[in-house]
């Protein structure tokens, strides 16, 4: 028997994976002290396990422990690299280079530092949402003192060429910075051969628990960051805050689980994926957004042309998806990332992404793939640009009365 | 399996289970992400709501003054430097013996253009209001002093404090993160005294650690520390920590539900053990002021501290010395510096915070530990030598 | 979103989908909103002639609170005189629907669609038509 609604949705959050809430277990109830505490044993056992966990995190990323810094998650992360990065080299330059496709905790900041007088050249992706690499050496100035760019995306799930960008960042002597909130577990990521300066993790993209992510700082060379947040000194003074141990611990478990499990797991999620798409692949005007090849095995994000967005998600509602990003505001904004890729506005409107994970089944898939014949041809047999289409009319010679 | 006593509960304390069975099904199938549309998401901003609601309720704020933070060094940076980024730099006084995470911030500003009083206090750890009224004729923007401290646990009149700094146009701020559950903690009644901020955070309540509140009166302007999402009105941004948040709802409620009797049984067994302790001829600090009903700093001269503490843990019982911070710091903790305290003393303090698992045969326990270890200590020359606990 | 039971009622089932022929006799058309504000309505009326809407039937592009604002003054203005019908104001079907003020819109785009519906049967029809 199925569950519904279906959880498609393993970008937006994953569950806790029950070995990692075995293993924080113990950390919300006996072993409850503050690793801060010096004095007693309480405090040593957490403290114990803080740095346990941070080997784990090191370890799937190819790193040393010594370059992880905690955080409360990849939000915090974007927020210290890049404030941390540009206030500390300010004296070398004041501009910044960020693709427009990146996530709003990148995009927001670079706002901020654009207050703080820092200037930030906002790249254009390809229609397939990678960055081009000619368009990026052309973005470069002598005054360049950080990049930021995502490994993955968190909407269309494609991996940008960052050993390529690390390469020229480095020959030129700019920090970069990486978000690989959605990558890890998904994507290899070798930090000693990745050219890369810092890099942003989260726990509950990787089934690991919310509120705890974690920093990249590359020690050699070293890169340096004024800290954001001030207070008692913790993290060697990068980030200051009592360590919420249980997270700590469960993101730790985490990411050591996605280092053991991810080859197996992601070729698992790239047959379902693959299967969802050919089972959706016979409904009429379905496009894929993003390149299909560059891209994490677990995404597909796509676009149901002359059905719009939200009605689409009411008659799918037995499927936890998403449409645009998942945001704070009340109304479906059509996505920002989806009108980078330059697609027209009715296609932004009625995207879907599906994002599968560990828990997804084959079952899973197939329901949806029904639902959603089902429940495109009722929409669309509702729409009233289906038919002006299917009558040859263009849409695009239409005068609008726009509202 | 051995047990330690633990006697620092101001450091943080464990996790009622109460709180921990609220918080188990938002580690399991409840795992949505609150900003998603669909029902998972949808049931994980219900409990967001809820707990929100609770929170309020049990500081007596409004739950849309509440703002959720990953802890309460987070919310008193977001305070001090977001109050602060909407002025032109200017007067900011603190008290000398806040928190770190209120000290760091406002010494950061100090480097950015801000004129940086440290609120000096009296022997006891007592605002000192002649002082205090000189640095208010200067019309600070941004005043902050924490409620009850916690080395001391020396607790302040707010309410009369911020009066006359409201009205000299002072954005107010406290960090009520040691009074919360100990004392009655009123923001209304504070608010209408003029306090326009205050920091509560969970882990000291039998709430999870990764989650504190800055209530924050909806008058005030404030330039978030994390942007990114627009995530608690635009002041925080950041998926929410559903599970701690929901924790931390339900351990307020219980601070709340259960304060008077658990300020006066602490407060017996606190008595208790400063009787011992004045027979064992320790300084008690702070004495003649009031304080937390949990918490007793004390010092032996002439017998180092974390020595004193390496001793007491493995007999069984856990106490701070000085403030549990991540730093190893070997000078003596700040706020005894600014009670005035001699070095060679302060090196000795020792605190006891109890709290909700404590008996009076912990109390006892730990007099006759103290008994044993204070005779062997003072025929050693352990001053000035790396102790245990540095070493770690 | 929480959606009122009244619009998941006409969202599950829309009353008047379809369309009527545009050479039918008495049938005007108003088509309102645009693809890219994410909501296209049109709205058919079939006119008597004694100034009666007869029948009416919709297709819309839109989030669920428009497909309900566009399936409930179907269900309105039949019956209705087209001077009836251009009484009917967007803040009847926001309260009869329960729409939350983030979707007001729909219903406004609603009142436009019977407007422009009706302008249509005048322009085709000429002013003596509507008194008939």
């Amino acid at each position: 028997m199925l569950k519904l609604p279906i959880y498609l949705d393993y970008s937006a959050t994953t569950p806790i994976d029950p070995r990692v809430a075995e293993k924080m277990m113990p950390f919300l109830f006996e072993k409850f002290g503050n690793p801060a505490s010096r004095s007693h044993a309480f405090g040593w056992e957490s403290e114990t396990a803080v740095e346990e966990a941070r080997e784990e995190v090191a370890r799937l990323v190819n790193a040393d422990a010594k370059e992880i810094v905690w955080t409360s998650g990849a939000t915090e992360s974007n927020n210290l690299a890049l404030k941390g990065a540009a206030q500390f080299y300010a004296g070398k330059g004041k501009h910044i280079v960020t693709v427009k496709t990146e996530h709003k905790a990148v995009l927001d900041t670079c706002r901020e530092l654009e207050r703080q007088g820092f200037e930030v050249s906002y790249l254009e992706v390809g229609e397939n949402g990678l960055l081009d690499l000619d368009v990026f050496q052309a973005a470069l100035r002598p005054d360049t003192i950080l990049v930021s760019v995502m490994l993955v995306n968190n909407e269309i799930g494609v991996i940008q060429p960052i050993a390529e960008i690390g390469g020229i960042c480095r020959d030129k002597g700019i920090i970069f910075h990486v978000d690989a909130a959605q990558a890890t577990g998904k994507v290899a990521i070798d930090l000693a051969s990745l050219k890369v300066d810092l890099m942003s993790f989260s726990a509950h993209k990787t089934y690991g628990p919310k509120g705890i992510g974690a920093l990249y700082v590359r020690r050699k060379p070293r890169v340096r960051l004024n800290a954001q947040m001030h207070g008692g000194g913790h993290e060697r003074g990068f980030r200051s805050g009592t360590l919420a141990t249980h997270q700590i611990v469960g993101m730790g478990e985490a990411f050591r689980l996605a280092r053991l499990e991810m080859d197996a797991e992601n070729e698992r999620i790239r047959r379902l994926r693959d299967r969802l798409l050919h089972g959706i692949s016979d409904i009429e005007q379905v496009y894929v957004n993003g390149d299909l090849e560059r891209r994490v095995p677990h995404n597909l994000n796509v676009s149901f042309a002359y059905v719009e967005g939200e009605s689409l998600l009411m008659a799918i509602k037995d499927l936890a998806v998403s449409s645009g990003s998942a945001c704070t505001s009340a109304s479906l904004e059509p996505s920002y990332v989806l009108r980078a890729l330059g697609r027209e506005d009715e296609l932004a409107h009625s995207s879907i992404r599906f994002t599968l994970g560990r828990f997804t089944t084959e079952e899973e898939v197939d329901y949806a793939i029904k639902l959603l014949h089902e429940k495109i041809g009722r929409l669309r047999d509702l729409s009233p640009l289906w038919e002006m289409v299917q009558d040859g009319i263009d849409l695009r010679t239409v005068q609008w009365a726009a509202h | 399996m051995f047990a330690p006593v633990y006697l620092d509960h101001n450091a943080t304390t464990p996790i009622d289970p109460t709180v921990l069975s609220a918080m188990l099904p938002y580690l399991s199938g409840q795992f949505g992400n609150p900003s998603s549309r669909h029902e998972y998401g949808r049931a994980a901003r219900r409990a967001v709501d809820e707990a929100r609601s609770q929170v309020a309720a049990a500081v007596g704020a409004h739950a849309s003054e509440v703002i959720f933070t990953a802890g309460g060094t987070e919310a008193n940076n977001l305070f001090i430097k977001g109050a602060a980024a909407a002025y032109k730099p200017g007067v900011l006084a603190v008290s000398a013996i806040e928190h770190p995470c209120v000290l760091k911030p406002a010494e950061q500003l100090a480097r950015q253009g801000w004129t940086l009083h440290k609120l000096p206090v009296d022997g006891d750890g007592r605002l000192l209001d002649d002082p205090y009224r000189a640095v208010l004729a200067l019309k600070p923007k941004i005043v902050s002093v924490m409620l009850a401290n916690n080395e001391t646990g020396v607790v302040q009149d707010l309410a009369v404090l911020a009066a006359p700094a409201a009205q000299v146009g002072a954005l107010v701020h406290t960090d009520a993160v040691q009074a919360f559950g100990k004392l009655p903690v009123d923001f209304r009644r504070l608010n209408a005294a003029g306090v326009r901020a205050m920091t509560v955070s969970a882990h000291k309540i039998g709430g999870p650690k990764g989650v504190a509140v800055l209530i924050l009166d909806k008058r005030v302007e404030l330039q978030p520390l994390l942007a990114g999402g627009g995530h608690e009105r635009g002041l925080r941004s950041g998926t929410e920590n559903v599970a701690a948040i929901v924790g931390f709802g339900v351990a307020s409620q219980l601070a709340v539900s259960r304060q008077v009797a658990y300020a006066q049984r602490l407060l017996a067994l606190r008595l208790t053990l400063e009787d011992g302790l004045r027979s064992l001829g320790a300084v008690l600090f702070s004495r003649a002021a009031e304080r937390l009903p949990n918490t007793v700093y004390f010092a032996w001269p002439q017998i180092d501290g974390e020595t004193l503490v390496g001793h007491l843990d493995r007999a069984g019982y856990a106490v701070a010395s000085g403030a549990a911070c991540s730093s190893s710091q070997p000078e003596p903790s700040h706020v005894l510096q600014a009670i005035g305290v001699a070095p060679e003393l302060a090196r000795g303090a020792i605190r006891v915070s109890l709290g909700e698992g404590n008996t009076a045969a912990d109390v006892t326990g730990l007099l006759n530990a103290l008994y044993a270890t204070i005779d062997q200590l003072r025929h050693l020359p352990a001053m000035g030598q790396p102790s245990l606990a540095t070493m770690h | 979103m929480a959606y009122s039971i009244k619009v998941l009622d006409h969202y599950e089932n829309p009353r008047n989908v379809g369309s009527f022929s545009k050479e039918e006799p008495g049938v005007a058309t108003g088509m309102v909103g645009a693809p890219a504000c994410g909501d296209v309505m049109k709205l058919q009326i079939k006119v008597g002639r004694n100034g009666v809407i007869e029948d009416a039937k919709f297709k819309t592009y839109g989030c669920g609170s428009a497909i309900a604002s566009s399936s409930l003054v179907t269900e309105w203005v039949k019956g209705k005189t087209i001077d009836q019908a251009l009484d009917i104001k967007n803040t009847q079907i926001a309260e009869e629907l329960a729409l939350p003020p983030v979707k007001i819109h729909c219903s406004i785009l609603a009142e436009d669609a019977i407007k422009a519906a009706i302008a249509d049967y005048k322009k085709k029809h000429g002013e003596q038509a509507v008194t008939g």
